[in-house]
């Protein structure tokens, strides 16, 4: 009787334990297959003529992309100068003076409410600040939308990362007479500079591959751009408009802009990830 | 989630060290602590002006609607009619659904990840799991159209054999729509279920699982009786973290649902969610009537979206204080 019931026990063991791997094996093989996926589709279509050239006006088959890469280049570029500068400040901010109090606490609370806020409602925002007002869409609206989904992000990871330095090395400093502006920026952030670094680079990633909220600011456009406070084409949003287009030529197109998008985003992550580990000993 | 501070001591910060040595302050750091206070006032100030911007641009739907556009289904632009239930039915579809697929897929991979597998093992597909949460989700979109429409075309008639009976199995195939919505949703937020879950179970005791070790359990019976239990508040908190995530996904939502705003209870019709109109119709919003009713939109799901996220938090502080 015993037996019996310690063998059903050890069934139902290993038959629980089987499904979890299942599940984890799953979940991690989607991964793979979106990789392999994209490589084989995105390769045959990719090509040097495909980088440098404009795209061909429509029904025209060939073309390229190159406006669309540098506009991304120039939208997240701009996000990236306003986004990782304020993220980061008001990270050694949380991090250096406001461990406690009212408007530390304000301040958190507004970056996490930010962070769970949806990119398109963001991009609403800019829309309503910046379209709505000058009339126009432009490149500006889209990095200003983009920086507000990096700054929560740089924010978080300055502040973390900051507080990892152990505090007998700003005493240290202090100790030694150096003024506090000079303690914070030349010991503190240097000594967490690799952790708050990965984590801007993370951030840009991220914005790099948005699309919902350019739909409206950035706007899109199939020449080379006019300036930033013009309408401008970037990469995501270039595939989401070949991917819904009825043109054969176009969803190739959108296979072979998707492989050279995430190529970028995944070269990042892999990057930080190494990048990462070995300080993780180094900031004890 | 709030890293274990440098134990306090008599110097705590900057600002402490002001205290102690009783100086006043220099005039450099004083530029630079102001420098600093005003980048965390911006975000503070920014959050405010998203709130008060897009209640004030939709105030016009709310004067002309109340909140009737929030139960009504005429989604007219021509007439200037605006109801926006249709959309709030599909977002609130298609992200149940995801639930229903992620959370326990999620729960049992980061299981897996933290009782059974080895640690090279578990890093490996803890890497895999994460990147997937990199993926862009144009990106995701784009395999949604060309390969999992397709399978759901084909998958559909077979459900539709064997499930009928049920009401969300009927109707006709078309591939697009809310199960295929569902589907990709759950790809999106199957990593946040599953990296936060495995960090909630990494906390759990050492001595309660030894504990039923000890007295005979199996490896399930110390997950089923003392892991999951002592984590559920955490598990709770990343789903609701994913599900915020769910309900204000875009792109990849757009592409697949099909953006047709009707309610119906079968799964395999094409439906709307909010953030997919908003995608579709600002840009070439032919009034300000028809603007207003968007941004309308927009406001209703950031504040489902804030409700939902402080819910989450509230569940993961409440396992950190009881931890």
């Amino acid at each position: 009787m015993n037996g019996a019931i310690y063998a059903r026990r050890r069934r139902v063991n290993a038959a629980m334990l089987t499904l979890t791997a299942a599940c984890a094996v799953l979940s991690a093989s989607v991964l793979l297959a979106i990789l392999g996926y994209i490589a084989w589709k995105g390769a045959s279509s990719l090509s040097w003529a495909f980088l440098t050239n404009l795209p061909k006006p429509v029904g025209e088959a060939g073309g390229g992309i190159a406006n669309a890469i540098v506009g991304s280049a120039k939208v997240v570029g701009l996000a990236g100068l306003i986004g990782i500068p304020v993220g980061v400040a008001s990270g050694v901010y949380l991090a250096e003076y406001g461990r406690r109090g009212r408007f530390a606490f304000c301040v958190r609370y507004a970056a996490d409410v930010m962070n769970g806020v949806p990119s398109i409602v963001i991009g609403l925002f800019a829309y309503a600040l910046i379209v709505m007002p000058m009339k126009r869409f432009s490149a500006l609206s889209g990095s200003v939308a983009l920086a507000l989904i990096m700054i929560p992000i740089v924010l978080r990871n300055t502040e973390e990362f900051l507080r990892l330095v152990p505090g007998t090395i700003r005493e240290a400093a202090l100790a030694l007479g150096v003024p506090r502006w000079k303690v914070v920026l030349f010991v503190m952030v240097p000594t967490a500079g690799r952790g708050i670094l990965t984590a801007a680079l993370l951030a840009l990633a991220r914005v790099a591959g948005e699309t919902a909220p350019l739909i409206f600011t950035a706007f899109g456009n199939r020449f080379w751009d006019d300036g930033m406070l013009n309408p401008i084409a970037t990469l995501p949003h270039a595939i989401y408009n070949y991917a819904i287009s009825p043109y054969e030529d176009w969803h190739r197109q959108a296979w072979a802009a998707a492989l050279i998008l995430m190529l970028f985003v995944l070269a990042i992550n892999v990057a930080a990830r190494l990048w990462l580990r070995p300080s993780a000993g180094a900031a004890h | 989630m709030t890293t274990a501070a440098a134990p306090e001591r008599s110097v705590p910060d900057a600002r402490g060290a002001a205290r102690v040595a009783g100086s006043r302050e220099r005039a450099g750091d004083r530029l630079f602590r102001l420098l600093l206070t005003g980048a965390a006032g911006l975000i503070l100030l920014a959050a405010l002006a998203l709130a008060w911007q897009l209640g004030s641009a939709s105030r016009a739907t709310w004067k002309a609607f109340g909140l009737s556009f929030l139960w009504t289904s005429t989604w007219d632009p021509v007439n200037e009619v605006f109801g926006a239930l249709p959309f709030l039915y599909g977002t609130a579809a298609s992200s149940a659904l995801a639930m229903l697929i992620a959370v326990p897929l999620g729960v049992g991979s980061a299981v897996f990840l933290t009782e059974l597998a080895p640690r090279r093992l578990a890093e490996a597909l803890c890497f895999a799991i994460e990147l997937l949460a990199a993926v862009p989700s144009v990106i995701l979109g784009l395999m949604g159209v060309f390969l999992l429409i397709p399978a759901v075309r084909f998958v559909e008639p077979l459900l539709g054999a064997y499930l009928g009976f049920l009401p969300f199995f009927r109707g006709t195939p078309y591939g697009v729509g809310l199960l295929a919505a569902g589907l990709i949703l759950a790809l999106m937020i199957l990593p946040y279920i599953t990296t936060i879950t495995r960090e909630v179970l990494l906390t759990v005791p050492r001595p309660l699982k030894e504990g039923m070790y000890a007295l005979g359990a199996t490896r399930w019976e110390a997950v089923r009786g003392v892991s999951l239990p002592y984590a559920r508040s955490g598990i709770f908190g990343a789903a609701f973290l994913a599900l915020g995530r769910a309900l204000g996904e875009t792109m990849a939502v757009t592409m697949v649902i099909g953006n047709t705003p009707k309610i119906s209870a079968s799964l395999f019709d094409p439906a709307y969610s909010m953030a997919a109109v908003i995608a579709n119709e600002l840009a070439e919003a032919a009034s300000d009537a028809h603007l207003s009713a968007l941004i309308a939109i927009g406001f209703v799901l950031l504040v489902v979206t804030v409700v939902i996220n402080g819910l989450a938090r509230l569940m993961i502080y409440r396992l950190e204080k009881g931890a």
